[in-house]
């Protein structure tokens, strides 16, 4: 089996069953060294059951990898880990407990005589800290108190210790700040020129085209087409072979009368924010709030549920005052949240789709005290139908679900509540164009139906395309409050940085 | 009414047999033990041999009930073995007490409601520090267990307490259609419990507790009250079990029940209830309780000294773990 350097490496035939799902179905490609691949597809199309056939995480139903020239089936990941193959999931592996230093090298970590020699460990780890820039934090800082987008960065740069030859990225930038894609960016092309074959999966379609040499396409476990991003590909071509039909405009905005007030919030303050917050959400209105990661605008959301506590200020929903302390009177008082961390704060990953669905409404539903089973079903399915979640059974267990399947599980959970407010903390995060524009379809929906929404957001193309006003937060503050007619990409980036680069952004330097 | 499907076409089917598995699978397991043990253990398959068997198992399936909601949401209470003890001490003297004041009537039902004070105490203390302080369960409940014991003591003045009421003797050692009323009992535990968790949204937050903490709190379930619940009728439900025990035994002894909570631990996981918290089923309790009692009789049957049976009961735990943790992985 003689190859060309063209395909360092190659998927042979590889499928994949689980019970009730086909989730990749005799898949074949090959990829050259020095190149970056994107590996695009609907939520559930088998991109992460991929990666994790490649790190050995799962063993394939049939087929094999093949790897220069050397045919491979990897038993466990230590096998993976040892033939160079490095992947950095969608669901972080980072111990919180422990270190930056400690995780990055965590298994092989530097032993003096018999015990861990520290010293070295912090200067080892904190040169990988750097090129990830992660340089202004202590290797000592334990994992637990970083943001999300820095736990990235410490993922990436435990790979980078590996000294892996293939690097798989399963949507590494849904959780990063613009800065800090820009950071990993610099670092994937520093690996291309290393000759490494690195592997990016994400559903943000500009990216592919900003790093990727080429891309992959699934649809259903296939392999649907595998095309250079040079030769005239456009966006639509890649979402026309990953839907199979043409999406238009994703956003397909259209104004909307407005009411009085849904949500009122006078000077709330809280941990995470650092000057009292105000403002209003009318009915029928969409808020779209943005910032940089670590802005306070989750921090903000989490203090409107109860779910962190509020410390002072005043919350009117409908026009009366209400008193919330945890999120159970959030909810009766008609505030959801749908969080930001699916794995975490949203499903619950040992239930099956039907009871993650109806944990809240269900209590409305009661037949003199028990379950209403019947009217689970009916809910469930519905809901599966609506939001096209994609599974062989409502009786699958949450953890089963492909990430973008669980976030539209626990959208699922509050579509069956009386809502008059509904608080969305990246409600697209992680999920495939078609279904984003199904989103965008249920918020309209809400919002039509007289209900307050308000959408954090990180992607700035969505906050503009979604909303009919926008709220920039900066370091913990609410800076702006901009009118959908005065929003430009410009005026609402500049004025979401947080000060000190607002002076470089303003032109002295950067 | 299809969902989106992908793959076979009988996703359905193959997804129930496997529930169905999990269910019911240590039932089909018990069945066989059962089976073994009435061809190969003698006197096992015998009227007075199943009187004795199903008493004894009586107690630990009446606690194993509410330990089932602990662990099912991912705590747990080594306190219970104590608390039995201590009940029953307390029911006895209060009935002593109270008896030549009131009446033996009266004094029976201030002996129960005070031994059932007890438990709630105790529940009330485990529950607000493991719920509210958010203190780690077992340390608390190690904790709790020390000084419901050495409170079972201190009100016994360190010996056992002889009840001078004989009508609270029917409680435990009463019989009708020929089951002793402790089996009723259980059996109603059973019933009762396995309808809250399957049927009830009480049930099903325990589980969600259990399964994800900081997801059942956001989907608006209020853990730390769930929990202070949980914990203080597990403690009313291991007094109560030490007000029959005091019963049967004719009096209330501070020594009794050392190591019970372990009992009832291992039955739970060994009939599959999840440590981790989250998977737990009323089927599960009824197996691992009946499995352990099953083999601990037979072990009785055939004369295996108490050193070998804690060897071997340990083996059967941890073989069992391991059968789970596999199962687990296969599904
Ligand atoms: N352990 C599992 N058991 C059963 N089904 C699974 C399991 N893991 C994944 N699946 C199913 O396999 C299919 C492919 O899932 P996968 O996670 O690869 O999708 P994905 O392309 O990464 O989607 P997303 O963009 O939402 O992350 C899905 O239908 C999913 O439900
Ligand atoms: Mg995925």
């Amino acid at each position: 089996m003689s190859s060309l350097p063209a395909d360092y490496m190659e998927f042979v035939h590889i499928s994949k069953q689980f019970p009730g799902v086909l989730a990749l179905d005799d898949v074949n490609f090959s990829v050259p060294q020095g190149s970056v691949r994107a590996l695009v597809g609907e939520n559930g199309a088998g991109k992460s059951t991929l990666l994790k056939i490649l790190s050995g995480a799962h063993p394939p139903t049939t087929g094999h990898i093949r790897i220069a020239d050397r045919e491979m089936a990897f038993e466990d990941t230590t096998s993976a880990i040892d033939a160079g193959v490095a992947v950095i999931y969608q669901e972080l592996q980072l111990v919180p407990e422990l270190s930056i230093a400690e995780n990055i090298y965590l298994g092989h970590l530097p032993a003096g005589s018999m015990f861990i020699d520290y010293r070295q460990l912090w200067d080892k780890a904190f040169e990988n800290m750097r090129m990830v820039g992660l340089g202004d934090v202590s290797p000592k800082v334990r994992v637990g108190r970083l943001s999300i987008g820095q736990r990235q960065m410490v993922e990436i740069a435990k790979a980078l210790t590996r000294n892996a030859g293939i690097i798989a990225f399963d949507e590494p930038t849904s959780s990063l700040s613009s800065r800090e894609t820009d950071v990993l960016f610099g670092i994937i092309r520093q690996l291309r020129e290393q000759n490494k074959t690195i592997f990016y999966v994400s559903h943000r379609l500009e990216e592919i085209f900003e790093i990727c040499d080429s891309v992959t396409v699934f649809r259903d476990g296939r392999h649907v087409a595998t095309r250079r991003t040079m030769e005239g590909l456009t966006r639509d071509m890649i979402v026309k072979d990953m839907v199979g039909r043409e999406i238009v405009d994703i956003y397909h905005y259209h104004p909307r009368p407005h009411g009085e007030a849904a949500l009122k919030v006078e000077d709330v303050t809280g941990p995470g924010l650092a000057s009292p917050v105000s403002f209003e959400v009318r009915k029928g209105e969409i808020i779209g709030c943005f910032g940089l990661v670590g802005a306070g605008r989750t921090e903000l959301m989490r203090i409107l549920f109860g779910a962190a506590p509020r410390r002072s200020g005043n919350v009117e929903v409908f026009g009366r005052t209400v008193d919330v302390k945890a999120p159970a009177d959030a909810i009766r008082a008609g505030i959801m949240l749908c969080p930001e961390d699916r794995k975490k704060e949203g499903v619950i990953p040992g239930l099956s789709i039907q009871e993650n669905t109806n944990i809240s409404a269900r209590r409305h539903h009661l037949r003199m005290g028990f379950l209403d089973k019947r009217w689970e079903y009916d809910n469930v399915m519905e809901k599966i139908r609506a939001l096209a979640i994609k599974t062989p059974s409502q009786r699958q267990l949450a953890r089963n679900l492909s990430g973008g399947n669980q976030q539209k599980v626990v959208l699922a959970r509050w579509l069956a509540e009386k809502i008059k407010v509904i608080l969305l903390d990246e409600p697209t995060r992680g999920i495939d164009v078609g279904a984003k524009s199904e989103i965008y379809d249920i918020i309209y929906r809400l919002a039509g139906e007289g209900i307050g929404v308000v959408a954090v957001s990180s992607e700035l193309p969505e906050v503009m395309g979604i909303s009919d006003r926008i709220l920039v937060f900066s370091e913990g503050e609410l800076v702006a409050d901009v009118p959908r007619a005065e929003a430009t990409q410009e005026k609402i980036l500049s004025l979401a940085l947080p000060q000190e680069s607002k002076k470089h952004f303003r032109g002295e330097e950067i | 009414m299809s969902a989106q499907t992908t793959g076979p076409a009988n996703p359905q089917n193959s997804s129930m047999a496997k529930t169905i598995w999990r269910d019911f699978g240590m039932i089909v397991v018990l069945v066989v033990i059962f089976i073994l043990c009435s061809l190969l253990v003698p006197r096992f398959l015998s009227v007075p041999n199943m009187k004795a068997l199903t008493l004894a198992v009586s107690m630990t399936g009446m606690v194993a009930c509410t330990m089932m909601f602990c662990l099912a949401s991912g705590n747990f209470d080594m306190s219970c073995g104590a608390v039995v003890a201590c009940s029953g001490v307390v029911a006895a003297q209060v009935i002593n007490l109270a008896a030549p004041v009131f009446g033996g009537a009266v004094g029976m039902i201030l002996g129960i409601l005070a031994s059932l004070g007890v438990g709630l105490l105790v529940g009330l203390v485990n529950g607000v520090t493991i719920a509210y302080i958010k203190i780690n369960a077992l340390i608390t409940t190690l904790a709790t267990m020390q000084i419901a014991r050495g409170f079972g003591y201190i009100i016994g003045d360190g010996r056992a307490v002889g009840v001078s009421v004989e009508e609270f003797f029917a409680l435990g050692t009463k019989s009708w259609l020929g089951i002793p009323i402790p089996v009723y009992i259980t059996i109603v535990c059973f019933a009762v419990f396995g309808t809250l968790l399957e049927k009830t949204a009480f049930g099903r937050n325990t589980l969600a507790i259990g399964g994800n903490e900081e997801a059942a709190n956001l989907a608006g379930i209020r853990v730390s009250a769930h929990k202070l619940l949980l914990f203080i009728l597990h403690g009313l439900m291991a007094a109560f079990a030490g007000v029959v025990l005091a019963s049967r035994m004719t009096s209330g002894q501070p020594t009794t029940s050392q190591g019970f909570e372990l009992d009832v631990i291992s039955a739970c996981v060994l009939g599959g209830i999840s440590m981790a918290g989250g998977i737990a089923s009323i089927w599960f309790a009824i197996s691992g309780v009946l499995i352990m009692g099953i083999l601990q009789n037979s072990m009785n049957l055939m004369n295996v000294q108490t050193f070998y049976q804690y060897v071997a009961r340990g083996l059967i735990l941890l073989i069992a773990v391991i059968f789970d943790k596999y199962k687990q992985k296969y599904m």
